[in-house]
């Protein structure tokens, strides 16, 4: 039942394919032209080649979407011995292929007996649309839309005809609407005053790309209609103000992400410096740690990403804890109260955590694949898009700092910690083992700085330096939060990455650091507490 | 401040313990220093490089030597810390007397040596692309100069793929700095308006991208073919390519050209996002010959690793060792003065199938190559230099650089020669 109203839409295409299609290549008998596209594609060089795909789109021929397709993906191969086309799935050092004309298996062969039928960007593109070509009639809406959308570039008057036929068989709402706008482009380019003027008015506030460059290039014409000046001006305003809009929204959603980010580094460095004092160097190389963790995890179970990536995250927070504990207990347990060799000793500790990374990783960065559920973006409108691994930091930090939070302010740990960090002797006179809890809250810090690590192997690279990029940004976003405070840590990471993520534009990445930084210091010279003082006895 | 000091006390202790004399020898042998740092920062770049020195000069002893002796490799660690590379150079020659040092990898640690290998007239091969605008008597340079990569690669976007909006993205340093200027005089000098050009310069190591990469975008979609050219350094690539694709920029809407970009640092990369976006550089790993399929073979096995991959910087110095060797056989000396003198005009195999010279100037004769990038993390080559390019160290689209030459030989004998006013400013 659902092929009846599709079957009507084939007519109007087939036209419209006809109207793309090169005339020249129209002439000649449709199976030599895909034979013959075949054999240019195997010897030819790039531009050749450019040729062999038109050819082989325009050919008809039902095999040509498969071979086009598998030519994009880098699928297509010919055998080096006798020139044969076949599909390939490459592992390791074999290679399982299919002929590419007949279809039928042809086993496993050696990969160094193949050789790769090579494209470049030029011929990306063109394969792109040729296959969006064959794909206006694609079942899938998704598909069509693109299809339409490729369209718009090189549509001219003559168009909206076809455009106007496509339309009426359309059923799926956001393609018309991308019709439409294809149908309003086509009479701005034509000479109809009156139907430009009406195509304008349709467009107002329409955010497409296409659209817009559209009208800047009609109000670049010269003497041009001022009747159709004036109402295109007054789209380009309204055009402008809703672009201005979304590009605020879009800042604020970069700011917040990259606050996300610091909140996250942040956090734990909030619990061993905020709450038990302890000027800790060599935060950045647990997060590090948490890092390589994902790594390893991932080299574990390489065939699934994302469950590997659930498991990083308690695995990470026991590797970075664990080493927190052994350093607390070997190391800064003999240093309490003296901050100077508590920082030159945790410093020490990072070189040798870095170093001993080196040792065993090699220096080169580790790459760390991204599920596929992380990569791309949502797409909002045309000009706003959401990049969804950013989307899952920011929700992720969110519910790290909320569990955290939770953790305490509801636990009996949480309760020791807290009132070991506002009176250590009181809290040792009512029966807190103070030792223990200062080993517990040091290795929960570095656990959560571990957790950090993996969100962070998704962002950027895994290496032995990664924790020196985050110690400082660290560093600042606790001291300007206020030492000690959660909820400073929380306001103060988001504060900074929108400020950061407003000045950059007008003043540059490297300069907007340098703003935030001299900032805080002037904020600290004014409030040395930062935004949230403790209160409380560990205040004096 | 406290921490950048304890930083170089503590790399000065563990560099001074690296030192490596290799095979206490009996009968004499002929030093060659190798400068890279192994730890800090920059270890990630550069101890490729000290194990490719280690295998040129175990294949060399392999051959018997040179002039009869054996060659013995002395390898010093500066850690990644720049004033830390004029000390190690300074130990290098004076105190382990080396006949060559290969080493250094950024500008600033080439300019910190500089001074010590022109005081105590020693040999230095530099093997890293580099922002040009230097000459000097005791440096050979065997990496590209800006007109043997971005200069062609920027030809090759324009011409062959019609490129009408830039983007100059870079790291701040010198290198991205002098580079960008010499691509905009040279854009601007090829009829480019100032709208049409985007420079964008980031701290080391920047991480987020998402603003930088949104404008990318804007300045892209407005109809004309755009371009990102890319002398982003480092460990911010990853990020950026990453933002890249996940903002949905592909490299058949705006293609990146990365002049830093290597299979090195692909190895460390999921590459997926990348696929397509190119590379310019004077050597690729799946250059298709026997002399470079041998070297891969050699490499692989030195190093007890199949997966380990080989790069450009690598290619420089098989190319600056193999010159070394044959000008101490023609000068049948390793005498600095004679070296300098035996060395220009030395041709040796380079490992794209053709062979490099050395020119009076200190740089060497390169083929270009772009590259795209392939989903196993290799270059497919897409365009080439139909013959070698001869590097030029002073830049002839800069104000003040353009009327400058370089000669070793004598009797002009000078690094900066003005042709205008005839005169020789600076080193001699």
């Amino acid at each position: 039942m659902q092929h009846q109203p599709r079957k009507h839409r084939i007519l109007p295409l087939l036209t419209l394919l006809i109207m793309l299609l090169p005339l020249s290549s129209m002439a000649a008998d449709d199976s030599t032209l895909f034979t013959e596209g075949i054999s240019i594609l195997i010897k030819g060089n790039f531009k050749e080649k450019q040729l062999a795909i038109q050819q082989i789109a325009a050919s008809g021929d039902s095999r040509a979407r498969g071979l086009l397709q598998a030519l994009l993906e880098g699928k297509l191969y010919r055998i080096k011995k006798d020139d044969t086309l076949v599909f390939a799935e490459i592992t390791d050092s074999r290679a399982h292929i299919r002929s590419a004309l007949g279809g039928e298996n042809l086993g496993e062969i050696k990969k160094r007996k193949l050789k790769k039928i090579t494209i470049n960007n030029g011929l990306r593109t063109s394969l792109k649309s040729s296959l969006a070509r064959i794909d206006l009639s694609s079942p899938d809406p998704a598909v069509r839309l693109q299809a339409v959308n490729l369209l718009i570039i090189g549509l001219s008057p003559k168009d909206s005809g076809l455009l106007t036929n496509l339309l009426e068989t359309e059923t799926d709402d956001s393609v018309r609407e991308e019709l439409l706008t294809a149908m309003n482009i086509a009479a701005l380019r034509g000479d109809d005053h009156g139907a430009a003027v009406t195509a304008l008015k349709q467009l107002h506030g329409n955010l497409s790309p296409a659209v817009r460059n559209e009208i800047s290039s009609l109000l670049n014409k010269e003497n041009l209609d001022e009747s159709l000046q004036k109402e295109a001006l007054l789209v380009q305003r309204s055009i402008q103000s809703k672009v201005s809009f979304f590009g605020l929204v879009e800042k604020l959603f970069f700011g917040l992400s990259l606050g996300s980010v610091l909140v996250l580094a942040a956090i734990g460095l909030a619990i061993t410096f905020g709450v038990i004092g302890v000027i800790n160097m060599a935060h950045g190389e647990l997060i590090m740690l948490g890092a390589y963790t994902t790594y390893v995890i991932q080299q574990l179970m390489p065939n699934s990403i994302g469950l590997a990536l659930f498991l990083s995250i308690p695995a990470a927070f026991l590797v970075s804890g664990l080493t927190g504990i052994i350093i607390e207990r070997s190391v800064i347990r003999f240093l309490y109260g003296r901050p100077l060799e508590t920082l030159l000793a945790t410093f020490g500790i990072s070189l040798i955590l870095q170093q001993t990374v080196r040792s065993i990783f090699s220096p080169l960065n580790r790459s760390v694949a991204t599920p596929a559920w992380m990569s791309g973006s949502i797409q909002i409108n045309p000009i706003l898009s959401l990049t969804t691994n950013r989307i899952t930091i920011l929700i992720f930090s969110l519910l790290v700092f909320a569990g955290l939070y939770l953790l305490l302010r509801r636990s009996s740990l949480g309760l020791q910690v807290r009132a070991v960090s506002q009176n250590r002797a009181m809290a040792r006179a009512m029966g807190v083992q103070a030792a223990r809890v200062d080993a517990l809250t040091f290795g929960l810090g570095s656990g959560i700085a571990g957790i950090a690590g993996v969100a962070l192997a998704q962002l950027t690279n895994v290496g032995p330096n990664l924790g020196q990029a985050y110690i400082i940004d660290s560093f600042m976003v606790v001291v300007f939060g206020g030492v000690g405070n959660l909820w400073g840590t929380l306001i103060g990471g988001l504060t900074l990455g929108v400020a950061n993520k407003f000045i950059e534009p007008w003043a540059g990445a490297v300069l907007a650091k340098i703003i935030i930084l001299v900032f805080i210091i002037l904020f600290i010279q004014k409030r040395p507490q930062g935004l949230f003082p403790q209160k409380g006895r560990a205040a004096e | 401040m406290k921490s950048t000091l304890l930083a170089a006390t503590l790399g000065c202790a563990l560099a001074i313990g690296s030192v490596f004399t290799g095979h206490a020898r009996a009968a004499e042998t002929i030093k060659v220093g190798v400068l890279h740092s192994l730890s800090g920062t920059m270890a990630i770049s550069e101890t490729t490089l000290k194990d490719t020195m280690l295998m040129l000069i175990t294949e060399q002893n392999k051959k018997g030597g040179l002039l009869g002796k054996q060659l013995e490799a002395v390898v010093i660690d500066p850690a990644s810390d720049w004033p830390l590379f004029a000390e190690k150079a300074r130990e290098l020659i004076e105190k382990e007397k080396v006949a060559a040092v290969f080493g250094c990898w950024t500008s600033v640690s080439r300019k910190s040596v500089l001074p010590v290998f022109e005081e105590l007239n020693s040999l230095l091969f530099y093997p890293v692309q580099y922002e040009g605008e230097e000459s000097s008597k005791n440096v050979f340079y065997t990496g590209a100069a800006p007109n043997q990569q971005a200069i062609p690669a920027v030809d090759y976007l324009m011409n062959d793929m019609n490129v009408k909006r830039w983007v100059l993205a870079g790291t701040d340093y010198v290198y991205p700095r002098t580079t960008n200027k010499i691509l905009e005089a040279y854009l601007k000098s090829k009829g480019v308006a100032d709208a049409d050009i985007m420079i964008n310069y980031t701290p080391f190591g920047h991480s987020d991208w998402q603003s930088i990469v949104s404008d990318i975008k804007k300045f892209g979609s407005e109809g004309k073919k755009t371009a990102v050219v890319s002398t982003i350094n480092g460990d911010a690539n990853v990020p950026f390519y990453k933002e890249l694709g996940n903002q949905g920029i592909t490299a058949d809407t705006i293609p990146v050209v990365a002049f830093s970009v290597g299979e090195e640092e692909l190895s460390g990369i999921d590459t997926k996002p990348l696929v397509g976006h190119l590379a310019a550089w004077n050597y690729f790993m799946s250059v298709d010959n026997e002399v470079n399929d041998a070297f891969i073979e050699n490499w692989q096995s030195f190093i007890k690793s199949e997966k380990r991959v080989t790069n450009d910087p690598m290619e420089a110095h098989y190319i600056g060792f193999s010159m070394w060797v044959k000008a101490v056989e023609k000068a049948g000396s390793t005498d600095s003065t004679a070296v300098q003198e035996a060395i220009i005009g030395v041709t040796v195999p380079n490992l794209s199938g053709g062979y490099s010279a050395m020119m009076p100037n200190h740089h060497i004769t390169k083929p270009v190559l772009i590259g795209e990038i392939q989903e196993d993390g290799q270059f497919e080559v897409v365009w080439q230099t139909s013959g070698m390019v001869a590097g030029d160290a002073w830049s002839d689209f800069l104000e003040g650089s353009k009327d400058l030459i370089s000669d070793w030989r004598s009797p002009l004998s000078c690094g900066n020669f003005n042709v205008k006013t005839g005169e020789c400013s600076g080193s001699k």
